[in-house]
């Protein structure tokens, strides 16, 4: 990983940033609704059109556009991202609040991800077209075409309605409570990745050291434990680290599901009582873990590909 | 002749090709296959499980769920090809002249589908259709304006692999026009690969529009469609849950069935994979 193609990273990815917080703006500029409205009809009270005039200019929506914008970004450059209308707290507070619950699950569902589809994706190469390849591409199949929203309605109506083993009304913050919707998020996501297990340990297996081994007289389990599975690694790591940016991002409808004080819950409720400081705040902030996450993927590389070092 | 022996090798396909049309078929002639109307309240019937007369049972209003679930393939499926339509067009538009002309043209639309890309995009597509109201106009417009750049990529990279061809550089020499060398000579070179990554998006873009219309952002009520009625189900998760069985199930087979279509049409005709 050379130092240029860092520097070079780092600036598509601060141009992505700048344009994604850009278009986000412009959006809650033009979206219906007047902010300052919003804020005061939040309190309760009926505004005043000269209170109504007043918190626009202390707001500053009475600026173009762009003044607008600049003013924003300068906050936002230095760690602050306005007031919550809705929350009546700082932006930057609220999302690191929420930030960890959706950082548990999603960590949560990325282990029962892993769990799940490396060996089922193993075992699918291993007998590629004989039963039990079959039956995984059956059960990957189901996956991807379940919703995951009816999946945790189904969920909750087993384990928590017919078992009583959850409260249908979520809420609770432990792990307990946690097992569901990350099983949930993870259902779909194990079935993507499942297939991708199987095609990459199954694009291994055809190369020619493997045939070579096997020539030389290698034991099967050798060849799969000690040559194709570090070999195929690489690939999956990358598949782990942007399942990872997607399930963090993906997390708003099993959170409004189960009821999870999350990101994704947040920005839904954001949304919808047009609470824009706190919209452009987590889209920016969403933004810039999954790039996080992106840059690290491409540098775990360099570590784990040991001819990106000798390249260097 | 020709059509009947190409379905009896493709079996499959022309499995999954039938039930596509089936659907399709209970979308356009629901108002005749649906029991009741779906829009009709009926106070006393609130909440009835599933009886003779109701065969799925009714909701909190009264309506009729199974004349709803079938209403909902109307609603689902038009979604789905407005969307796939306005995302192929733009996308396959976008990805041609980028690929075509080059230069600042090129860097420009992929330095913008690559922001698009570089982010998740059900969170875009929802603050999209939240910021601009929701609605099932809105809904289209978002996921469309996140997954334009599949398409842009795709055709861009189909162009420029048909542009080295010599029969284009032919074209040039002959001096034919551009727009003609376009629509002539390139698009109907791509226009498969295209098409068949339209069909085995179907399922994954019904999937994301009906999540839409569940959190409250995509179709709105009275419409009969199966992310509302999953939403309105999740209230009566206890007293009711036929309210969210039968909506659910229309969604995955409805998924299953057109993503086993794509499935078997790439099969068929893009070599490559085979």
């Amino acid at each position: 990983m050379s130092k240029k193609y860092l520097i070079k990273r780092l600036i598509q990815v601060l141009i992505v940033l700048f344009g994604i917080s850009f278009f986000t703006f412009g959006l809650t500029y033009l979206s219906p609704g007047d902010p300052a409205e919003i804020m005061l009809t939040e309190c309760g009270n009926i505004p005043s059109p000269e209170l109504l005039e007043q918190t626009r200019i202390e707001l500053g929506l009475d600026k173009p556009f762009l003044v607008q914008y600049g003013r924003w970004l300068r906050g936002v450059l230095a760690g602050d991202m306005g007031m919550s209308y809705s929350m009546k707290m700082p932006v930057v507070d609220k999302l690191v609040q929420c930030f960890w619950p959706t950082f548990r699950m999603a960590t949560m569902s990325l282990i029962i991800m892993i769990v799940i589809s490396v060996p089922l994706g193993i075992i699918a190469a291993i007998y590629q077209n004989k039963w039990p390849d079959y039956f995984v591409r059956v059960l990957t199949f189901l996956g991807v075409s379940i919703p995951n929203f009816w999946l945790g309605l189904i969920f909750l109506s087993f384990f928590g309605v017919k078992l009583q083993w959850v409260t249908v009304s979520g809420g609770r913050t432990d792990f307990k409570g946690l097992i569901l919707p990350a099983v949930t998020l993870a259902i779909a996501m194990a079935a993507k990745y499942t297939r991708q297990v199987r095609v990459t340990i199954l694009e291994e297996l055809h190369q020619d050291y493997v045939i070579g081994a096997r020539m030389r007289g290698i034991k099967e389990c050798t060849i799969l434990w000690r040559h194709v599975l570090p070999n195929a690694l690489l690939p999956l790591v990358t598949l782990v680290g942007l399942s990872f940016g997607s399930l963090l991002g993906g997390t708003a409808v099993v959170e409004i599901i189960y009821n999870w004080p999350g990101m994704g819950n947040m920005a839904i409720k954001a949304i919808a009582c047009r609470d824009y400081p706190l919209v452009q705040g987590y889209v920016l902030w969403i933004a810039l873990i999954y790039m996080g996450i992106n840059i690290l993927v491409d540098l775990s590389y360099a570590y784990l590909d040991p001819r990106l070092k000798e390249g260097r | 002749m020709e059509i009947i022996k190409f379905l009896k090798k493709h079996m499959q396909f022309t499995i999954f090709l039938t039930l596509a049309l089936v659907i399709i078929g209970i979308a356009i002639f629901a108002p005749w296959i649906a029991p009741y109307d779906p829009y009709e309240t009926i106070m006393q019937n609130s909440l009835k499980a599933p009886n003779k007369i109701n065969l799925c049972g009714t909701d909190k209003l009264g309506r009729d769920v199974l004349s709803r679930v079938i209403y909902g393939t109307r609603t689902s499926l038009t979604m789905v090809i407005c969307l796939l339509s306005i995302t192929f067009v733009i996308g396959t538009t976008l990805g041609v002249i980028a690929g075509y002309f080059g230069k600042i043209v090129d860097e420009v639309i992929m330095r913008l589908a690559d922001m698009m890309i570089s982010f998740p995009g059900l969170v875009l597509a929802i603050a999209i259709a939240g910021l601009l109201g929701p609605n099932m106009v809105n809904a289209v417009i978002a996921i469309a304006a996140v997954s334009w750049t599949k398409y842009a990529r795709l055709s861009r990279s189909l162009v420029l692999r048909v542009k080295e061809s010599t029969f284009i550089e032919a074209a040039k020499i002959n001096g034919t026009k551009t727009s003609k060398i376009i629509f002539k000579h390139i698009l109907p070179n791509i226009i498969n690969v295209m098409v068949i990554s339209v069909v085995t998006e179907i399922g994954t873009m019904m999937l994301e529009l009906a999540s839409l219309s569940f959190l409250g952002f995509g179709a709105q009520a009275p419409t009969p469609e199966w992310g509302i009625m999953l939403n309105e189900g999740r209230t009566y998760l206890a007293k009711a849950p036929w309210l969210m069985v039968y909506p659910g199930i229309a969604i995955v087979i409805v998924v299953i069935v057109f993503n086993m279509l794509g499935d078997s049409l790439r099969d068929i005709l893009d070599p490559k994979h085979n």
